[in-house]
């Protein structure tokens, strides 16, 4: 996701004037190519993300499209404030880029990873989540914030993960789920660098015999309330997939919207991570095995639940 | 309304700065009796400076507050908002008569500077370490796009507490933001207690000029003296500038003076007159 993401941005910043580049001293290597062709429009604001997150504020205050990019804590929660009084208060239109989703860098320890990021950036007013499942969504989305006048948040994985969409999107539209298997039995609502999971999930209940809906949810803020609707009255079992927080997270929205709009779900799981910090060594895999995350986990869960129903 | 302040050679005429400064004074008292509101001190300390700026350095235009080539000037101390607001409605970007909703049930005056809200505000402060980043930001942008102006932003010595302040020194430096100017209303108090003896701030010139900046003391209630520091960025240096303006918190009504009381403190309607009667203005 991350090379997409550059390279991406690359063509946005030869398209667009206004597109700015701010790095928090990442990503090395990763820029060269939009530094090569717009070097007075990237800037490396170094270990000082309150500031870089200021700095983009007053730069989209002024007209241009700041993308702010730095690893997902701290450019989350080590500048909420920021996020929150320049960006969101200011309706500035700055594109906030997290790299490192959820338990993508497991290794690093719990410093480097980020389970509460959605739960903090949804509750501004003002500011879009978005989190993509694979490369082509990056793209896509990145392209569709760049195209409208929000502040955005946007939460990459790391990179090389699979890529689930077979190409381009051309009809990505933010808050608009994309369905990506239909089925009938259950259905898998994943919410970022989880699609390929979910993905491998559905395939293994399809062997069981279990008809299973997948749906990129890449949008937790807005909701597409829509696909709620369709997918709470058509499936016994629906289950929302992310590596976050079970609390605050997108499982934690569609169960808000739930109970806002008395919909009330025949079966209704919540896949994510627990309300305990990941102390372990080991990789993003492992730490997935460890929390109940991995495909073949997710898959016997649902199918367990759907047997319970069915006796 | 809007006229700038200049004498006859186009210099600064400081005696009707002076004469601006009081003014203003008696309007923020006048503000905070009416809504009992706070941070009056706060207000009156950089009463002289917020006159330096709008009736003399600023290149703004009450009837174009968006332009984009205007100046910036950005009251990151946003708790002294009512001197904002006074110096704005008096240069005429909103109507005087709107001083009066300062504080009240559904207007536009808030404690501090609201976003997006009125016009001439350049950025909603409050919380304290915000102004300058937004500043660098906004200078930047004038860099990448080609328009020509200069950003500046007034701290107040406690915000200098704040690491983000510190963050965006040494952005600007690096960037060489020569139209950056930070002045600091150096009036030795914060909220609760004085300044060097919560977090050492003092030697404060020197922590500037050690972060790059062209850094230089002034008496912040020389009102001239003020103008004409501003006045001069970019100073050639190359580097933003700071201007450690010596204040005293409170300035301008002898019972309010360097007692910080008065940064919660409201005053009675006994007070505003014998107060305005100090400033020349009964």
């Amino acid at each position: 996701m991350r090379n997409a993401f550059a390279d991406e941005l690359t063509k946005l910043g030869d398209e667009d004037a206004r597109v700015v580049m701010l790095s928090g001293d990442i990503g090395n290597r990763l820029f060269d190519k939009f530094k090569a062709r717009h070097a007075q429009r990237f800037f490396n604001c170094g270990v000082a993300e309150a500031n870089m997150m200021g700095v983009a504020a007053g730069m989209a205050m002024n007209g241009l499209r700041p993308v702010a990019y730095t690893i997902t804590p701290f450019i989350t929660t080590r500048c909420l404030e920021q996020i929150r009084t320049d960006v969101c208060y200011h309706e500035a239109p700055v594109t906030i880029v997290a790299v490192g989703a959820g338990l993508a860098y497991a290794g690093l320890g719990p410093t480097h990873h980020a389970c509460e990021d959605i739960a903090f950036l949804r509750s501004l007013p003002n500011m879009v989540v978005i989190c993509p499942g694979d490369s082509f969504e990056v793209r896509a989305a990145l392209r569709a914030c760049l195209q409208q006048d929000r502040p955005v948040y946007i939460r990459l994985g790391k990179k090389g993960e699979p890529v689930v969409h077979s190409g381009p999107l051309a009809d990505f539209a933010i808050g608009k789920a994309i369905t990506m298997a239909r089925g009938s039995d259950a259905c898998l609502l994943s919410t970022g660098n989880m699609l390929p999971e979910a993905t491998e999930a559905a395939h293994a209940l399809e062997l069981q015999g279990i008809s299973t809906e997948v749906v990129s949810f890449h949008t937790v803020k807005p909701l597409d309330e829509a696909c709620l609707t369709d997918v709470f009255a058509r499936f016994p079992l629906v289950a929302t997939i992310e590596e976050h927080s079970r609390i605050g997270g997108f499982g934690a929205a569609v169960a808000e919207w739930l109970i806002d709009n008395s919909v009330r779900p025949r079966q209704f799981i919540r896949f994510g991570t627990p309300d305990a910090f990941f102390k372990k060594s080991g990789e993003q895999d492992y730490a997935r095995e460890v929390l109940g995350l991995s495909a073949p986990q997710i898959a016997a869960k649902v199918a367990d639940a759907l047997r319970q129903t069915r006796q | 309304m809007n006229i700038v302040v200049r004498a006859a050679d186009g210099g600064i005429d400081a005696p009707a700065l002076t004469r601006r400064a009081a003014e203003l004074r008696g309007k923020i008292i006048g503000m905070s009796h009416a809504a009992q509101a706070a941070h009056l001190a706060s207000s009156l300390s950089c009463a002289d400076i917020v006159t330096a700026a709008y009736w003399h350095v600023l290149r703004i235009d009450a009837a174009r507050p968006k332009d984009p080539l205007r100046d910036r000037f950005i009251l990151s101390k946003g708790h002294a908002a009512a001197a904002l607001y006074a110096a704005l409605a008096m240069k005429g970007f909103f109507a005087l008569q709107e001083l009066d909703t300062y504080c009240q049930d559904g207007g536009r005056l808030a404690e501090h500077p609201p976003a997006n809200l009125l016009p001439g505000v350049e950025a909603a402060t409050g919380s304290l370490g915000h102004g300058l980043p937004l500043g660098c930001g906004m200078a930047l942008s004038g860099r990448i796009k080609g328009e020509v102006f200069r950003v500046f932003a007034l701290l107040s010595d406690g915000e200098n507490n704040e690491g983000s302040v510190w963050e965006a020194a040494m952005f600007a430096a690096a960037q060489k933001l020569d139209n950056v100017c930070v002045i600091v209303d150096y009036n030795k108090w914060q909220a609760t207690a004085r300044s060097n003896e919560t977090l050492m701030l003092a030697p404060l010139a020197d922590k500037w000029t050690a972060f790059g900046w062209d850094a230089r003391e002034i008496d912040g209630h020389d009102v001239g003296a003020v103008a004409e520091a501003m006045q001069r960025v970019p100073n050639g240096s190359g580097k933003p500038v700071a201007l450690i303006a010596h204040t005293v918190k409170g300035k301008g009504v002898s019972f309010m003076e360097d007692d910080n009381n008065w940064h919660y403190r409201a005053p009675t309607a006994d007070e505003v007159v014998k107060a305005r009667k100090e400033l020349g203005l009964a």
